[in-house]
């Protein structure tokens, strides 16, 4: 399974995942909370600088995930171009690409396994609220096992249909796959009952 | 229970794969992914406790660095910019197409399940959409609804139609796998 973290090592690898994550939150809040051109310009320069800092080959990836904000940028643009309101626009548009790129920033230096022990701890004071961690984990687990084997699935309803048929497949394939997702479901319920099951007191 | 766990997570993944199959694409020539039919399938066929759990699961692994929208995005960058209000009101999209479903026990089940993915999929998250545009952006209504409803609406209108005929489809071939109706 391909995850967003960046192979191009940096000195943000080593912070654990914890502090990054508190850290953006207080950044956004900021970000979020000054709507001033010139804060936002200066913000912006040193989020770049972020990602300068471990050299140039990690700054291109960055730029990389940060290339599908542009039709957001467009729209913004246009439409304060439209009402001549610059200023905001640019302020919008300043301030969008610096939250999505300290956010991305992150995601890429944060290893996957690490994240989801993250979450696996934070979500341990909502146990009260039913939000078993172990139920999460194992849920996340079978997840991401499971995602490859629809994909798979998908793409051979697709070569299917499109070796008894003219037009391309569309939606009707959409059909079977779920029905492959639901019948999936049934037998991996089972094996897991036939394994013992989860234990009542995790439910 | 482990039926219940296992159907969330297993629809969470067709939600991705919904996303990430470019082939599904559902009517050539215009580029709109099947995934957020996925979030309308969650409500209609899993109905509104266990739709909302499939939604939030993928969008806590989108969050944790998965790239699993459309177009191979995902991290926390993708909740950082205006239109994020999409996705945080997926979860309550597949929860009102559920309620829907659950509460209107007509036999009629093409014409039930695509009301509830008009309510859902359209309704209810663009209730929460546009407001969060609105309030990201500190811009009028009139601008909400031109950038962040608007390019949308067709696209979002063919799905939930596809998304009530779907789950018609799924009724008639496995009748029991409709929990929506269980």
């Amino acid at each position: 399974m391909l995850s967003l973290t960046s192979l191009v090592k940096s000195p943000y690898h080593k912070v654990p995942p914890g502090p990054k994550f508190f850290l953006l939150m207080i950044a956004s809040i900021i970000l979020f909370s000054i709507a001033n051109i010139y804060f936002q310009a200066v913000a912006m320069a040193f989020v770049l600088g972020l990602y300068l800092w471990p050299g140039w080959a990690f700054f291109t990836s960055g730029l990389r995930m940060l290339w599908p904000l542009w039709p957001f940028v467009l729209i913004v643009f246009l439409w304060h171009g439209f009402t001549q309101d610059t200023q905001s626009g640019v302020i919008i548009i300043l301030r969008m690409i610096s939250a999505v790129a300290l956010a991305n920033l992150v995601t890429m230096t944060s290893q996957l396994d690490e994240v989801i022990a993250l979450v696996t701890r934070v979500a341990t004071p909502f146990r009260r609220f039913g939000l078993q961690p172990q139920i999460l984990a194992l849920s996340i687990a079978m997840f991401i096992r499971f995602l490859p084997v629809l994909i798979e699935k998908g793409g051979l309803l697709v070569q299917s249909w499109r070796s008894r048929s003219t037009r391309p497949a569309g939606w009707r394939v959409v059909v079977p796959l779920a029905l492959l997702a639901l019948d999936d479901a049934e037998t991996v319920a089972e094996a897991l009952r036939a394994r013992g099951g989860i234990a009542p007191d995790e439910i | 229970m482990e039926k219940n766990i296992v159907i969330i997570a297993l629809f969470a993944a067709l939600i991705s794969a919904l996303g990430l199959v470019p082939k599904f694409t559902l009517v050539s020539g215009i580029p709109i992914t099947a995934q957020s039919m996925g979030i309308m399938l969650c409500g209609t066929v899993l109905g509104s406790r266990r739709g909302a759990k499939a939604v939030l699961l993928f969008l806590l692994l989108v969050a944790i660095g998965l790239p699993l929208l459309a177009g191979g995005r995902g991290g926390l960058g993708v909740f950082g910019t205006p239109w994020a209000g999409f996705l945080f009101g997926f979860p309550f999209a597949a929860f009102a197409a559920g309620l829907i479903m659950e509460r209107w026990r007509s036999d009629n089940i093409p014409l039930v399940a695509g009301c509830a993915a008009v309510g859902g999929g359209i309704g209810a998250l663009y209730l929460i959409a546009v407001p969060y545009y609105m309030v990201a952006t500190s811009s009028g209504l009139d601008e909400a609804l031109v950038t962040a409803m608007l390019p949308f609406m067709p696209g979002d209108i063919l799905k939930a139609i596809l998304a009530g005929y779907i789950t018609a489809g799924l009724a008639k071939a496995r009748p029991h796998s409709l929990l929506s109706r269980a």
